[in-house]
């Protein structure tokens, strides 16, 4: 007598569930189970424990590196941390539902901003991180050696012949980057009569490896990136001017005319983090270091191999200096 | 004697008008192009009103969540059982999870298999990956168990109602072709960010494949079995549990399998909206654009999928008791089963005296990151002027010229031009519903962003049927070159794309042919095995007879072995358009614009969300478009197809 297919399957679920039973409710288990829905308390202080605090760790590596040393801070303080990598427009939401409290670097996001911080007030300014966003055009180093005066955009329609690729056409190439960036480099070529056509690499690893390859290979190449990126630190590139920067010259996104302003990046957290993060909330509150040091900790992640883990801990120990004046009075 | 052969006459005569008819209609099309190209074409509007209407589904999302209840349901559901696999796994520790494999895979395929397996499974260990293994691993346990659990039985109602089947078909269509980004930012809203959201667009990729192809498995059953069954008076449920069930067995193997290959290819994607583990660990390396590193979190993967291949496979086999080891008794099977458990039982007690069993000791370590990095600097030094030279010649030459005409023709022409083709392939109906739906691109707004993204499908499909048609008469004809392709071929089908982006942006820089590519890598490998698997299936005595016949072995392939496998290489090229179809969104991610690249700005701008929903949807259409005009030719019944991560 052979049991039936439908008697076996029944009977393996059915054992699987027991055991899932028998295992969720075992207790003392290694992994927490992650079920993040609902309102989850931010940060709510317990008993023995401070508390979780939930950090977005946006997908780039100065986001990592500012997660990488506020997490071992907090952690100093006794809160547990809960660091997700996760996409800005998928992050923002979750000050709502309970289940992000901060964003270390905020790259300007209007839309954003006037969803969650004005209109439904679910998320707060906490201040700049003190780190500066440089938007622009670049060149490889070599390029602008070999043709000094290709770093000014007035000068660019004279070179479009250089930057022409399979892509481009009877024009430039100048390649744009991911979408998730501020942009206006189809408005500028078009305001700033240049014969060029924006290629659009799709993501940052395809424009971080289009200027590798473009230094590496002396291949001609121009286009969108920007600072703190730890790209800088393994090869060289140089900004090209663009008409200067005034306040409001890029109000109309199509009539731009002028370079990115310089964006002080700043920290969001949620409204229910500053009412019950207590000393967390301070911490993350006074986190403000700079450029060079958001880079230091990139390098580490990037070139020297660590983990981010290994080179938050690395920067708190030789930086106590600056560090020591976020810390909340205890 | 004429009653026979005037039907055949009259189908060769048909067919000839039919061909007549098709040479005037394409002369028709070169005069209408020649004379209105420029006209009537519809240029990219960014203002289409729809994009903006869109935009309100997510704000709708946002609104409602709380209110739709099964939705909260679901969200707790499905995160309490990835939690409950994590929980097992994070108790049973390094040691039980090792002894788990081994005694499953004692118990389905014998030492070797459990040799093999636990050698994988240490080596996500060794490479420094078990805690981002594990967390994978606990996540596809529980989409794949959902997935059946679901499936499996929808896919029994599809195989036994044709009803059904016709109103689910579409369904499936759109859950498989619609790209995970055009609904990952609501789908977080609803059911939170990270795993349970994660799990839940695993489902929506996963589910499809076990659906069909358990229907497929139920309808394949022999008529003649069941009308037997019927006939001894069973009942509709006896004869399911009785004879369509224990026959369609295999085939229903199949489709767990696919299913959990299906599943695997979300890990990356999924690492998006914040869920843990190694696909995680893979946009790190990305971010970083560490080659190497990547890689290294890819091969865990591709590790993973192999472990539960085969051991699902096997699996299959002990289910089904006409393949059970003869040599067997029961109660030497019961002791096995018994020592399995036993040593499964005593590593978990054993790992608990660990002071930590969850972390694999990094005693031992392997690294693979530094060599990779190498290899994949060697290979863009010294080959990128070659292949530069190669993007700008089919670029210029073929893709450049095809995206010119099909945007600068009338859009009517187009869908007229489709309509004639889908006719004369797949007949009246698949000619229909393919031009319709490439009206409907036409009222989304996309046409012109549709036009392209098809002209780089068209010849990353023409460049992947080429060679994998190649590739696979030389596999079908070699038996060494067959064996030293295989593992090229699994790994080229489970490798989340994302590890070989970088080099391929190195190589070909970003670009549509970049695109096409990492399309073509990911394409060939099913239709390779398509394609090789429909030439050994030639019949030894024809080939026999041919042989004696005094034909060459070029005739052989060409009169012979490639006429008779037309219905497999018709599947083939099936296969390659929905696969290449699927990495349309990951190669926007390296330059190829169009209406990826729309899904992309779509999830990562707010304010562009409806665009990117619009453009989701555009790639259904063409997806369905198609396929509905190659599958009439192989005279089969759509299976639909696999997306990259």
């Amino acid at each position: 007598m052979h049991r039936t297919l439908a008697a076996r399957l029944i009977a393996g679920v059915a054992l699987i569930s027991l055991t899932l039973a028998a295992c969720s409710s075992g207790g003392g288990a290694s992994v927490a189970p992650s079920t993040g829905g609902g309102s989850s308390p931010a940060a709510s202080a317990g008993s023995g424990e401070k508390g979780t605090v939930n950090i977005a760790i946006n997908p780039w590596v100065g986001a990592e590196a500012n997660v990488a040393v506020a997490k071992v801070l907090l952690e100093q303080l006794g809160y547990t941390v809960k660091a997700t990598s996760l996409a800005e427009e998928i992050a923002w939401p979750g000050f709502e539902t309970g289940e992000i409290d901060v964003i270390l670097e905020n790259w300007g996001h209007p839309d954003l901003e006037k969803t969650y911080i004005t209109d439904k007030k679910v998320a707060q300014d906490a201040g700049p991180n003190g780190v500066t966003g440089i938007i622009g055009w670049y060149v490889p180093e070599w390029l602008a050696i070999k043709y000094p005066d290709i770093t000014d955009s007035n000068n660019l329609n004279k070179y479009a012949e250089l930057f022409k690729t399979s892509e481009s056409g009877d024009l430039g190439q100048f390649l744009a980057s991911d979408p998730t960036f501020v942009t206006n480099d189809e408005a500028l070529i078009k305001n700033l009569g240049l014969n060029y056509k924006a290629v659009y690499s799709g993501s940052e690893a395809a424009t971080i490896t289009a200027f590798q390859t473009a230094t590496e290979q002396e291949k001609p190449l121009i286009g969108y990136f920007y600072d703190p990126q730890w790209l800088h630190s393994k090869i060289k590139l140089v900004q090209v001017k663009l008409p200067e920067y005034t306040a409001g010259c890029d109000a109309d996104p199509k009539a731009v005319a002028c370079d990115y302003p310089l964006y002080t990046l700043n920290k969001i957290v949620a409204t229910s983090f500053v009412e019950n993060g207590g000393d967390a909330y301070t911490l993350v509150k006074n986190f403000k270091w700079t450029n060079a040091d958001q880079n230091l900790v990139a390098d580490y992640i990037t070139n020297e191999g660590m983990t981010a883990d290994e080179a938050g801990a690395k920067w708190v120990a030789d930086n106590e200096a600056v560090w020591s004046a976020w810390m909340p009075a205890s | 004697m004429t009653a026979v052969s005037v039907p055949s006459a009259m189908r060769l005569d048909q067919r000839q008008d039919k061909r007549l008819l098709l040479l005037v209609l394409a002369a028709i099309a070169t005069l209408l192009y020649l004379a209105f190209a420029g006209q009537w074409t519809l240029p990219h509007d960014e203002e289409y009103p729809l994009f903006a209407t869109l935009n309100g589904v997510k704000a709708w999302v946002d609104e409602n969540r709380e209110s739709i209840i099964l939705v909260g349901v679901i969200r707790e559901g499905v995160g309490g059982l990835v939690g409950a696999f994590e929980n097992a796994i994070g108790l049973l520790g390094w040691p039980g999870v090792l002894a788990t494999t081994a005694a499953l895979a004692v118990v389905f395929g014998g030492w070797r298999l459990a040799l093999g397996t636990v050698l994988g499974m240490a080596s996500i260990g060794l490479l420094g990956l078990w805690t981002e293994g594990m967390q994978t691993l606990a996540q596809m346990l529980a989409a794949v168990v959902i997935a059946l659990a679901v499936g499996i039985p929808l896919g029994i109602v599809a195989g036994r109602s044709q009803r059904f089947l016709a109103f689910v078909t579409p369904v499936l269509d759109v859950m498989q072709i619609m790209p995970t980004f055009a609904y990952l930012a609501p789908l977080t809203l609803l059911f939170s960010i990270g795993i349970s959201s994660a799990t839940i667009a695993t489902l929506i990729y996963a589910i499809p494949p076990a659906i069909r192809i358990t229907a497929l498995g139920i309808r394949t059953v022999p008529d003649a079995s069941v009308e037997a069954a019927r006939s001894l008076g069973s009942t509709r449920f006896q004869v399911l549990t009785k004879v369509q069930l224990p026959l369609a067995r295999r085939t229903i193997g199949i489709g767990v399998n696919q299913t959990i290959m299906m599943a695997l290819s979300m890990v990356v994607i999924t690492a998006v909206i914040g869920a843990p583990g190694l696909g995680a660990s893979v946009l790190r390396a990305l971010q970083q654009v560490n080659v190497g590193q990547a890689f290294q979190a890819g091969l865990a993967i591709v590790i993973l999928a192999i472990v539960l291949d085969r051991l699902t496979d096997q699996a299959g086999q002990w289910m089904d008791p006409r393949f059970r080891r003869a040599d067997a008794t029961k109660s030497r099977r019961r002791l096995l089963y018994l020592g399995a458990l036993g040593a499964v039982v005593v590593a978990a007690i054993g790992a608990r005296s660990l002071e930590d069993p969850a972390t694999f000791p990094d005693t031992l370590k392997l690294s693979l990151v530094v060599p990779v990095n190498d290899l994949a600097k060697w290979i863009t030094t010294n080959f990128g002027e070659g292949t530069a030279a190669i993007k700008d010649a089919v670029s210029v030459g073929v893709l450049n010229p095809l995206e010119g005409v099909l945007t600068d023709a009338p859009w009517w022409l187009v869908v007229g031009a489709v309509l004639a083709i889908g006719w004369a392939i797949s007949g009246r109906r698949a000619a229909v519903i393919s031009s319709v739906c490439l009206i409907l691109v036409v009222l989304l707004g996309l046409w012109e962003h549709g036009m392209q993204t098809l002209a780089s499908v068209l010849i990353a499909t023409g460049l992947t049927l080429a060679l994998g048609g190649i590739l696979g008469v030389l596999s079908a004809r070699n038996d060494t070159f067959r064996t030293i392709l295989r593992p090229f071929l699994d790994a080229a089908q489970t490798l989340p794309a994302f590890v070989y982006l970088i080099p391929a942006v190195a190589l070909f820089s970003p670009s549509r042919f970049t695109a096409i590519m990492a399309a073509l890598v990911y394409a060939i490998p099913p239709v390779i095995r398509l394609v090789d698997a429909g030439i050994r299936a030639v019949p030894v005595t024809v080939m026999e007879a041919a042989t004696a016949a005094g034909t060459t072995s070029f005739q052989l392939l060409w009169k012979v072995q490639l006429p008779l496998s037309r219905r497999a290489l018709l599947v083939a090229a099936n296969q390659g358009i929905v696969m290449v179809l699927a990495m349309v969104v990951v190669g926007a991610l390296v330059g190829a614009g169009a209406l990826g690249y729309d899904v992309i700005v779509g999830f990562s701008q707010g304010e562009d969300f409806g665009k990117g929903l619009a453009a989701g949807t555009a790639l259904v259409l063409l997806g369905i478009m198609l396929d509905r005009i190659t599958q009439g030719a192989g005279g089969r019944p759509s299976t639909g197809g696999a997306r990259a991560g």
